[in-house]
């Protein structure tokens, strides 16, 4: 299981990688792992306004379905389209192609309330 | 009659293989004070021929269709019930089978449903179908929570000639968080195509449609679905299956959902239910269709099956979030009317529908030849028409229900203003002779006056 150093997760196991004021946002290896073959993604519309820790879609698998929370306060300027056709990209990409909406942050600073790489670890090895 | 097949001595060597000596003994966990100590007051228990005699007596209270010549529609019809049907029915790998939740063990099941579904959406030119719900009204109810949720809009309009129970039905569902049902009353027992262009807005959600609708009459379907889409919203459809054989079809008309009670396909009156709900629509509507849906697969040697596909969507998975409750079907009477459109065929059906729209014609023209009888809506009818009667429509039927003939229903029972009005309804099981008979009878009661 790989878990990035260079970015930032919640508690619900999303990741968010921070460029200027653009996140990009997408689930972990561990995620995508535990959730199984992921089928279906419901996507937020461009322009939505979104709230830190705050649900913005739902991620379906065969047997199970789950809420995506938002890492950040901010307007989705783009979603994953891909994925309409593709979900299960999340699965054998989590980080890179299986990205799943980038978020114009209102204030970069909400990240610190985030777990670094090092923090997510310890979380997981108390699962 | 002894119901439970244990015998003593397999009772006792059940308790004696869980180490206690007697019944009682497993009841020491229920405080002594609570414990009953007289015998219970029933009556003595009943021999089999006993019980037969008593149930029989009771049933022979009730008359059914055997013995009365009905003309009563209204969501419910008469229509024949070729004999196969039961036949199939009753074999008890159908008639036992539990919830096909297993796809290993259930694959007769699953495959009887893949056809219903598929016949459904031949029936309708509907995309996708459903394996079913449990009747006509919460078919209705759920295409209205489904509109709700797709649009994210708050309000439904409905028809004022949509059956009133299933009306009653959506709002009882309906009844929370902010949502509006607006009742749009008809004109001349049809949409009043104004009043409905004055009430469709970007609050919408959909509109709900019968046609034919519960006098009977069928609706300008073409010129709402324009209205009601241009406005944004989603065209649900009520129908009755039986005349899509020769009526244009929802799938047709670009309606988004097609509902309806699906009884009158092989399925008995059965003092009002089981029924058989149908729920068709749009491929884009999948992911939002209540109940359960049968899907076709491979196994993992390439063999062709059956199993329940898109679980997420349901409640015991994806719990409050789901859209509906429900996460189940009718399947025998799904099986009954599967059997019954299989035996009918495309032409057999169509026979069907021919017959009703001629038999209620020709009941109808009669009817209106007796002195103080009329139609009381002017748009064409299916198999059911409304009709004017010079005494009260509950006479009406008193009168003619001495003569062993359920005249119709009474409209008065469901809108006060409707007093002298009797919902007629003709079926193909309706001979020549019995719907003369309806006319003798009729005429007969003005002589008396």
């Amino acid at each position: 299981m790989i878990i990035k150093d260079d970015l930032k997760y919640t508690k619900e196991h999303e990741w968010v990688k921070l460029d200027k004021d653009i996140a990009t946002v997408g689930i972990d290896d561990y995620a995508q792992g535990e959730l199984g073959d992921i089928v279906f993604i419901e996507l937020p519309k461009v322009g939505a306004k979104l709230e830190q820790m705050k649900p913005f879609g739902v991620i379906e698998a065969v047997k199970a379905v789950s809420e995506l929370f938002s890492p950040v306060t901010g307007e989705v300027i783009e979603v994953n389209s891909k994925l309409e056709s593709e979900a299960g990209l999340i699965n054998k990409d989590p980080y890179a192609e299986g990205w799943i909406i980038k978020i114009k942050v209102k204030d970069p600073k909400e990240l610190d309330n985030l777990l670094s790489a090092e923090e997510y670890k310890k979380l997981l090895e108390q699962k | 009659m002894s119901y439970i097949p244990n015998t003593e001595d397999d009772q006792k060597k059940m308790l004696e293989r869980i180490g206690v000596s007697g019944f009682k003994e497993l009841l020491h966990p229920i405080p002594e004070s609570l414990r009953l100590k007289d015998e219970l007051k029933l009556p003595k228990g009943l021999s089999e021929l006993e019980l037969t005699n008593l149930l029989t007596g009771i049933s022979e209270e009730n008359k059914n269709t055997d013995g009365l010549i009905s003309f009563l529609g209204g969501g419910a019809y008469d229509h024949f019930i070729p004999s196969v049907v039961n036949h199939i029915l009753l074999r008890s790998e159908f008639y036992t089978a539990y919830t096909p939740y297993q796809p290993e063990v259930s694959q007769g099941t699953l495959q009887s449903i893949y056809e219903y579904q598929s016949m459904l959406c031949q029936l309708t030119e509907m995309e996708v179908s459903n394996a079913s719900m449990y009747d006509g009204a919460s078919a209705v109810a759920e295409a209205g929570l489904l509109s709700l949720a797709e649009t994210g809009r708050k309000e439904i309009l409905v028809s004022g000639s949509l059956n009133p129970t299933y009306y009653k039905v959506l709002c009882t569902y309906c009844e929370r968080g902010g949502m509006k049902i607006r009742k749009l009353e008809p004109k001349d027992g049809v949409t009043d195509l104004e009043l409905l262009d004055k009430k469709l807005s970007a609050k919408t959600a959909s509109f709900i449609l019968q046609s034919p609708d519960f006098f009977g009459l069928l609706e300008k379907v073409e010129e709402i679905e324009k209205k009601v889409h241009s406005a944004g919203a989603l065209l649900i459809m009520v129908c009755d299956p039986i005349s899509l054989a020769i009526l244009k079809t929802p799938g047709e008309y670009g309606a988004d959902i097609a509902v309806g009670e699906g009884q009158p396909l092989g399925n008995s009156l059965n003092f009002g239910g089981p029924f058989l709900g149908f729920f068709a629509c749009k491929q884009n509507l999948i992911r939002r269709m209540p109940g359960r849906l049968v899907g076709a697969t491979v196994d993992s040697k390439g063999r062709r099956g059956f199993v329940l596909v898109l679980q997420t969507r349901e409640q015991h998975i994806r719990r409050e979030k789901a859209t509906s409750n429900i996460c189940t079907n009718e399947a025998l009477c799904a099986l009954a009317a599967t059997v019954y459109l299989s035996l009918l065929g495309k032409n057999g059906l169509k026979k069907v529908a021919e017959l009703c729209l001629q038999k209620s014609h020709y009941a109808a023209e009669k009817i209106t030849r007796i002195d103080g009888f009329k139609l009381k809506y002017s748009a064409p009818f299916f198999k059911e028409f409304v009709v004017e009667t010079p005494i009260p429509a509950s006479r009406v039927i008193k009168l003619l229900l001495k003569k062993n003939i359920l005249a119709g229903i009474d409209l008065s029972q469901f809108d006060r203003k409707l007093k002298n009005s009797l919902l007629v309804s003709v079926t193909e099981k309706r001979t020549k002779e019995e719907i003369d008979c309806l006319v003798e009878n009729l005429r007969g009661l003005i002589k008396k006056g």
